[in-house]
């Protein structure tokens, strides 16, 4: 790692504050990832602003179907919130298979989202569930928020301070996971609102990113049940090739995970 | 350079070292407590795991400034009045253990899982929830079996006092 | 027996410093003044070194200095070797390039180490290594091993024209070929022996302590035998005289054969020590580890059994290419030869067998032994090959072993060895009962009925372990004999301490070896210290591969055992005025037999070293050493039984039973066997379903880390239903013949047949990902 400088940031404003006053710096949550990088010295932060111990960040709020989570709460939090699992199973269900258990003691949900790991999991949630990034600025739509590998709409600056969304009738995520990282080697989020939309957007699989996929999304919306995956076709031109996994393997894994999503929610 | 004060294994400690110095570091080489390892660069293998308040984590991918203020417990700390605790006896029990490299991470991952789940674990949660930790020589067969036996063992004590 | 005697299943007596943190890795030790260190390595697969300019580094903070290969050529540190010998078939030796513990010309792989930067932290070091500019010239690059012996390759080495390091033959190829045409069948098959990367999970480190006032090195190092490191690094390399030279090898984490071979960093680091004037550590992350750790198997062989018309096999055909990578390592000539292609004849009567191995260069770390160190090889082609010919011919695979297992000993195959005691039909019986067998065909069923494809496969391996006969090794080209040595000292109140040159990095040598020690004089086994892994503590050792510590290391201990009480005996009929025939020993006590009169076994030991009472002409003390030189190999064997169930949408294979069942002599501890077991398995079974190495065109390692180097968990491994059914060995005192390498060598075969009997098609390579499982279901239906 290279030389940094630690901060701790007790407010959102403090955070903010420390932030416009260093060179090259970076928000640190859970650091699961960014730490992991800069131990590779694939990042060089001259400064680094700890986030974890801001309170108005953690915690989980349900009101009727309507959820927040703040951007501090961590995976295990969110796994075991018996909140959440009450009108979302789903998400909780998501975040249980985060890494392992070591890592959801230590990772946030802000700190996924603003990382935007083509294969972490959360990005696929936001997305198939509608969410509303709240930042310490603006809000934004998951759709608008996810803009590439590793890239998001966040400015320099601009903190991830909670996630919102509306708890959809019927979710699931299936994750198939690389043999070797356990990262999402494809893994597929299926949403049903009450007025029947289906949102379905995959995770690990896609060369830009996380994405939603309209063949499925049309699909299950006209017919929700596993067998109306069947006659989906998934275009396999966008989708990653690596040692893992082939572009057409991960475009079957696709619609098997979905499938099975659909068969659980 | 952090001035860096924390709580490990009971004990107050303080110590300088650079902002960069990940908290394995800071307990190997600062506190001298190498029972704490480094087997991967990337937060997977598990040889370093140590709880942070109460809950275990990765102490290769945690600044030690991160901690700062923290109550860390190592595998040093585990043992109380030279009495192996419960699961340590279990690894010794059922040879759930060879090099012993990857053992300190195994211990303090098993029995947060314990802290976890209770008596109710069963082998293919334990298999699932030690997703964190890599052992090259057991086969995970014995740690299994261990982390079972550790589990139905203290699992029992505890329900028997609430 | 008794209860911590020989048999006994007993807790480790080590276990309590490695559960409590206080284990002691090479890593862990910190001596006055030390600074670290961090090597300077090549990104390029092969280049030439136009120029290193090492000035911007060493201004950086906390550095010491910065040295490089040109330095190290001039103070006279001599080139790496492999130290086995192996001659061509034409006659010619093998050719060996050579290999600078720092490069100073050129550059062969990705990690080749080139310049040491001492400083005062590791972070530093790491800083200054980034700041070493060093001009390459890019060459040319060659990975694969079928390519590098093509037409028109780079050439690695100047020594090795067209990269090939030898070409090797063994057994009759004109009777072998004659058998192959008069065959009533001929099974064929390509075979290909993924590459592997080790994975001890202590990464390698060593600390190199030069001591000015005596002109004296310590090297604290990461070795499975710090002898024979010793004996090396003095003997080539110009290190240091042995008594100018002391190793020390303590708790090592794991080995896998990865830690047999001397590697540049150790000398690097006691060369530096002397140069900076302070002591030098190194240890490597992961992925260092994963770029320079040699790695193991890579083998692409072609494989021809014939058999007559009531199935029996009458010949065996064999070509294989070996990659060893960019430089010869120890003991990479033996692996694909002497340790490989001797074991072809598996457990079958096969009466005529030809193997040609071709070894080559390529721009990749070195290959060299790993677990099993080309038993794992054989057993795959030929286990994979009786699989496939059973289908082919229409018959079970158990009945197309049983027809041509062999059931008589001494069998001397038609390459080499000569197999002592066996019986493999008892461990075939004993795994299809464990594994439920008959039952199988109503499970598929049942899987079926879930859209699930179950599938069961079988795998009779033999492997020569207790490394080994040292004429017979030294007549087929090692540099060394292959005894151990042991020294019984027993301390003048009763407690024994026992100097052994095996070592112990995970394999339980403190807990067996005093289990052998209680069971001949009665006592308790923590009066027992098993001291190793020290070349001043210990006189000289093989060390501890090839499974070879029980076979050997334990028979030396015996042979010692045997003069101490020899002594014993003599002094308590002394004292006991008895006739030295008439005395046994028993619960700790020598007794004259028959009698009540007997003096504890304390009381002899006390008697020796005070030397009042002693036979006439007797020397003080109770002490003695020997060492013990095998005359065979011993042949573990056994039949592995894998029943898996393939998830036809993703190829997802789970396996859902794993039977073992083993022969391995008599067993000194089952727990420890046990677990002997399980591991070797898990790596196995890593090879057959999870692990590969990948290098990509240019020559740079794709599967450097655990993100993409697929490392056995938990939950992709069963619990494993583990027996044995043994046949004492009748080559050594114990009659062991060795389990650390078993799992390990058995199980890839047995995993494989079983996918592919799951999903009707023959053609998958290992390691058997999702993605080729999935294509090879598709490609069929």
């Amino acid at each position: 790692m290279y030389e940094t400088n630690y901060h701790r940031a007790a407010s959102i404003e403090e955070a903010a504050k420390l932030m416009g006053t260093v060179a090259e710096g970076k928000y640190l949550s859970g650091g699961m990832t960014l730490i992991p990088t800069m131990k590779q010295r694939l990042a060089a932060p001259s400064d680094l602003v700890d986030l974890r111990h801001i309170a108005e960040m953690k915690g989980v709020t349900v009101d009727g179907r309507a959820v927040r989570i703040g951007a501090a709460t961590t995976h295990e939090e969110v796994a075991t919130s018996a909140a959440i699992a009450a009108v979302c199973p789903a998400i909780c269900g998501l975040a249980s298979h985060i890494g392992d258990p070591h890592v959801r003691h230590m990772g946030t949900i802000g700190g996924s989202i603003a990382n935007n790991d083509p294969a972490a999991d959360y990005p696929a949630a936001m997305l198939a569930l509608d969410a509303v990034i709240m930042t310490d600025r603006r809000e934004l739509r998951a759709e608008n928020f996810f803009t590439g590998l590793f890239e998001t709409a966040l400015e320099e600056d601009e903190i991830v301070t909670a996630v919102r969304f509306e708890a959809p009738v019927k979710a699931a995520y299936q994750k198939f996971a690389n043999p070797a990282s356990r990262y999402a080697m494809t893994g597929v989020f299926v949403a049903r609102r009450d007025d029947g939309v289906v949102r379905v957007a995959v995770t690990g699989a896609g060369s830009s990113g996380v994405f939603r996929h309209q063949g499925l999304e049309t699909a299950l919306s006209a017919n929700w049940s596993p067998a109306a995956v069947a006659n989906v076709t998934v275009d396999d031109s966008d989708l990653l090739s690596d040692i893992h996994a082939s572009a057409a393997y991960r475009a079957n894994l696709v619609k098997v995970m979905a499938k099975r999503a659909v068969a659980a929610a | 350079m952090a001035k860096i004060t924390m709580t490990v294994n009971g004990r107050q400690v303080s110590g300088t070292c650079d902002d960069r110095t990940l908290l394995v570091h800071f307990i190997r080489e600062n506190l001298g407590l190498t029972g704490t390892h480094v087997g991967c660069d990337t937060t997977q293998c598990g040889a370093c795991v140590v709880h942070i308040d109460g809950q275990s984590v990765k102490s290769c991918s945690i600044l030690a400034a991160q901690a700062a203020g923290s109550s860390v417990t190592t595998i040093e700390g585990l043992a109380s009045n030279g009495e192996l605790h419960p699961v340590q006896a279990a690894f010794k029990t059922h040879h759930g253990l060879q090099c012993g490299f990857c053992t300190p991470g195994m211990v303090m991952a098993a029995v947060d899982m314990i802290r976890r789940h209770g008596s109710s674990l069963d082998e293919a949660t334990v298999r699932t929830e030690l997703e964190g930790n890599i052992c090259r020589c057991t086969g995970y067969h014995n740690i299994v079996q261990a982390i079972l036996a550790a589990a139905a063992e203290t699992g029992g004590v505890r329900q028997a006092a609430e | 027996m008794g209860v911590e005697g020989i048999g006994a299943r007993v807790a480790r007596k080590e276990d309590k410093r490695f559960l409590t943190g206080k284990g002691r890795y090479t890593d862990d030790m910190v001596v006055p003044g030390m600074k670290y260190a961090a090597f300077v390595r090549s990104p390029h697969a092969h280049a030439t070194i136009r120029s290193i300019d090492v000035a911007s580094a060493k201004a950086m903070p906390g550095v010491i200095d910065v040295l490089d290969g040109k330095q190290l050529l001039a103070d006279g540190i001599g080139n790496l070797i492999c130290g086995w010998m192996i001659h061509s078939k034409d006659g010619s030796p093998m050719r060996m390039g050579a290999w600078r513990p720092l490069a100073d010309k050129t550059v062969r792989y990705v990690g080749d180490a080139v310049a040491i930067v001492v400083a005062d932290s590791v972070a530093e070091a790491r800083d200054a290594a980034e700041a070493v500019v060093i001009d390459y010239e890019t060459l040319p690059v060659v990975t694969d091993l079928v390519e590098a012996l093509g037409e028109g390759q780079p050439q690695i080495h100047p020594e090795a024209p067209g990269n090939l390091i030898f070409d090797w033959e063994i057994g009759d190829a004109g009777a072998t070929d004659q058998a192959i045409a008069a065959a009533a069948h001929v099974t064929e098959l390509k075979i290909v022996n993924n590459r592997l990367s080790p994975n001890a999970m202590e990464p390698r480190a060593t600390l190199g302590i030069y001591d000015a006032g005596d002109d004296h090195f310590t090297c604290y190092t990461t070795s499975q035998n710090p002898h024979l490191a010793r004996l090396v690094m003095s003997a080539f390399y110009n290190v240091a005289p042995e008594n100018k030279l002391r190793v020390i090898a303590p708790d090592v984490g794991g080995g896998f054969g990865s830690k047999i071979f001397i590697y540049p960093e150790e000398i690097v680091c006691l060369w530096a020590s002397k140069r900076t004037g302070v002591p030098v550590k190194w240890t490597a992350d992961r992925t260092e580890a994963f770029l320079t750790d040699a790695h193991g198997r890579d083998h692409v062989s072609t494989v021809k059994m014939a058999f007559d018309s009531s199935n029996r096999i009458t010949a065996l055909k064999v070509d294989t290419i070996a990659n060893l990578g960019a430089y010869m390592s120890l003991f990479s000539s033996c692996v694909p030869t002497y340790l490989y292609a001797t074991l072809l004849s598996g457990q079958y009567a096969i009466p005529a067998i030809h193997a040609n191995v071709r070894t080559v260069y390529t721009n990749t770390a070195p290959v060299d032994a790993y677990r099993g160190a080309g038993r794992p090889e054989a057993t795959y082609l030929l286990e994979r090959t009786m699989e496939t010919a059973a289908r082919e011919l229409g018959l079970s695979p158990a009945e197309l072993r049983r027809i041509n297992f062999i059931r008589s000993f001494p069998h001397q195959t038609p390459v080499i060895m000569n197999y002592d005691a066996g019986d493999y039909e008892a461990s075939l019986t004993a795994a299809m009962k464990t594994v439920d067998w008959d039952g199988f065909a109503a499970r598929k069923a049942e899987a079926e009925g879930r859209g699930m494809k179950r599938g069961i496969g079988m795998s009779c391996y033999i492997e020569a372990c207790g490394l080994a006969p040292s004429a017979a090794v030294g007549s087929l080209g090692a540099g060394v004999g292959l005894w151990e040595s042991a020294e019984v000292r027993v301390n003048a109140v009763g407690t024994i301490e026992v100097m052994t040159g095996s070592h112990s990095h995970g394999q339980g040598h403190e807990t067996t070896f005093a289990q052998v020690v209680a069971e001949r004089f009665g006592v308790p086994i923590d009066s027992v210290n098993i001291v190793h892994g020290d070349t001043d503590k210990v006189q000289m050792g093989m060390g501890t591969y090839g499974s070879r510590s029980g076979a050997v290391g334990m028979s030396a201990v015996f042979k010692a055992l045997d003069k101490v009480e020899a002594k014993a005996k003599k002094i308590a009929a002394h004292l006991m005025e008895a006739d030295e025939s008439d005395i046994v020993i028993e619960n700790g006590a020598l007794k004259v037999a028959g009698t009540d009169r007997e003096v504890p076994w304390s009381q002899v030991a006390l008697a020796s070293y005070t030397a009042h009472n002693l036979p006439p002409g007797m020397e003080p003390g109770l002490k003695e050493g020997a060492f013990y030189d095998p005359s065979n190999f011993t042949f573990p064997a056994g039949c592995y039984i894998c029943e898996v169930e393939v998830d036809p949408e993703t190829g997802q294979t789970k396996i859902v039973q794993f039977v073992a069942a083993d022969d391995f002599g008599n067993i000194i501890n089952p727990l420890i066997v046990e677990g002997q077991v399980h591991g070797g398995l898990a790596q196995g079974i890593g090879q057959a379903l999870l692990e590969g190495v990948h290098y990509d065109k240019s020559g740079q390692l794709l599967t450097a880390s655990y993100m993409d180097y697929a490392m056995p968990r938990a939950d992709d491994l069963p619990s494993f239903k583990v027996t044995t059914s043994n046949t004492p060995c009748p080559s050594n005192p114990l009659g062991v013949k060795g389990c650390g390498e078993a799992g390990a060598i058995g199980s890839p075969p047995a995993l494989i047949n079983a996918i592919t009997d799951a999903i009707g098609n023959n053609e998958l390579t290992m390691p058997a990902t999702p993605q080729k499982v999935w294509a090879a279901a598709r490609a069929i239906s």
